[in-house]
């Protein structure tokens, strides 16, 4: 299953695994602050039409 | 129907929305069989061996790079002009992601540079020329932290971008005399630093669509992470303007 | 506008040595550069112009954020926003005043300092000429990035983040000048580009500075 990357395994996979941790970071740090910004409007939308 | 409908804050937040799932989808799926079919499915180039494989996460990382400053020029150009807040927003949405697409770029390159130069580092004008970008990238991003009101804040990084967008461009042109006058008749590192971006040339058909894959994934997630981080600045900028609201009310 | 600098120029005399305080940077930085590096004579005369660049663009970077935020504080900025003199104007005059009071005697300075760094003799004419052509741009740069940052209340270090990329193209084209002039190549080439860099940032910036500093000033 495993391509043969020689010398070079290293080298390749520390490149894919850095690479793909960065964008993942990058989507999981979006989201979660997406979440959280979404939830805190929907309570404060909720509480200042109520009192409005 | 014209594009400045999506102007409005609303529209843009539902339409977006509606689109979303599918872009994550497409994007998810180009990436991860680009990346399968170009690590698993293709075999090694002759000079370079197994590293060519750094290929398919090194060239889309470096384009998306410089084409995300681009698209912030733009949308602050816009901003300025006619003052739609989507637009400021969508250039803070997009810094970000053009910084971690710029860091990619450099630790993956850094790490190619090791086996293929000896080095983990030169001072190659492409390479010192993305370590500047990145670093428009920190000052933009810290500017638009730095301050308050969201409307200053909008319209003194556009004026950052503007001047920022020509001192960039001359940096690299200097960068590249620089060095040029530094290493007189050392080519070897220039002409391997090209493969970098020659690739159409340089590299055959097995490399080349796999390639293509993994270019149309990274611009897809990029999007896709744009619009959805928009989404989110124009959430918290509705909260700012619900508390202040509450706050004149009480 | 005559009134306008004496003014600038006069309190930077005055106010407590803001005036000698790059100089003095300048100096101690020169010294510090054999103290760590070691002092080897063909090493520091290897290195000697682009410290001296370094340490020019470092003595100017510093006394920035005196530029504009002393006059923020104290109101006079609203008072010359509301004045018959146009606002490109008053940021031009204030980025001349800051070259006269730093760059201008950060140039004089250089060749001493060239001599404690056995900088060859051939590089002082080529030092003096790239930092004469360069300094005035430090200035109108660093006058842009003192406008972004003027309404922040600790903006200094954000603002030599923001300037300091800006800096680059100067830096490089000026240090090129003063190394090649040093080992005795051709200098032409750099040295147009750097007057180049000059003349645009002059012509250009102000007009970016005091659009900058409107939009704080609202």
């Amino acid at each position: 299953m495993m391509p043969d990357l020689g010398k070079y395994a290293d080298t390749v996979l520390s490149a894919y695994v850095a690479s793909i941790a960065l964008l993942a970071l990058l989507v999981l740090v979006s989201v979660m602050r997406g979440r959280r910004v979404r939830d805190e409007m929907k309570k404060i939308e909720k509480r200042v039409m109520g009192n409005g | 129907m014209s594009i400045w409908e999506y102007a409005n804050p609303k529209k843009f937040i539902t339409s977006t929305e509606r689109v979303l799932p599918a872009l994550w989808a497409a994007s998810a799926l180009c990436i991860g069989v680009g990346l399968i079919w170009g690590f698993f499915f293709t075999g090694d180039e002759a000079r370079q061996g197994a590293t060519v494989k750094i290929i398919y996460l090194h060239v889309p990382a470096a384009m998306l790079a410089i084409n995300t400053w681009v698209m912030m020029l733009v949308t602050s150009l816009v901003w300025l002009v006619r003052r739609h807040h989507v637009s400021a927003l969508a250039a803070r949405a997009a810094a970000p992601v053009g910084m971690v697409m710029t860091l990619i770029a450099l630790a993956t390159g850094a790490i190619w540079g090791q086996p293929m130069w000896g080095t983990w580092w030169a001072w190659d004008p492409r390479l010192t020329s993305f370590l500047i970008l990145f670093l428009f990238y920190l000052g933009y991003i810290a500017l638009w932290e730095a301050i308050e009101d969201p409307d200053t804040a909008a319209d003194l990084t556009s004026f950052l971008c503007l001047v920022g967008s020509v001192f960039a461009l001359l940096s690299r042109y200097a960068v590249n005399f620089w060095n040029q006058g530094l290493h007189q008749g050392a080519s070897i590192f220039r002409a391997e630093a090209v493969i970098g971006t020659d690739t159409e040339e340089k590299v055959s058909n097995i490399f080349f669509y796999p390639l293509m894959l993994c270019i149309v994934g990274f611009v897809l997630l990029f999007v896709a992470l744009v619009l959805y981080r928009t989404g989110t600045e124009i959430r918290a900028r509705r909260i700012k303007a619900l508390m202040a609201r509450e706050r004149v009310a009480a | 506008m005559n009134a306008l600098l004496l003014r600038d120029l006069r309190l930077a005399l005055r106010a407590g040595g803001g005036f000698g305080l790059g100089l003095a940077f300048f100096l101690i930085l020169t010294v510090m550069v054999p103290l760590s590096v070691g002092p080897q004579p063909a090493l520091l005369a290897s290195i000697a112009p682009g410290v001296l660049w370094l340490g020019a663009l470092l003595a100017c970077l510093l006394s920035l954020d005196r530029l504009l935020a002393l006059d923020w504080e104290d109101g006079s900025l609203d008072l010359l926003a509301t004045a018959p003199l146009p606002l490109e104007s008053v940021v031009s005059i204030k980025a001349l005043a800051h070259w006269i009071t730093t760059g201008l005697p950060l140039v004089l300075a250089a060749p001493v300092l060239g001599v404690l760094l056995n900088l060859p003799v051939g590089g002082f004419k080529w030092v003096v000429i790239s930092l004469l052509l360069g300094t005035p741009a430090l200035s109108v740069i660093g006058t842009f990035g003192a406008a972004l940052t003027v309404g922040l209340k600790r903006g200094g270090l954000l603002m030599s983040l923001l300037v300091m990329p800006l800096y680059l193209p100067t830096l490089i084209f000026g240090a090129e000048v003063a190394r090649r002039g040093a080992i005795g190549m051709e200098v032409q080439t750099p040295l147009l580009m750097l007057a180049g860099i000059s003349a645009a940032s002059i012509a250009l910036l102000p007009f970016a500075s005091a659009a900058v500093l409107r939009i704080n000033l609202r």
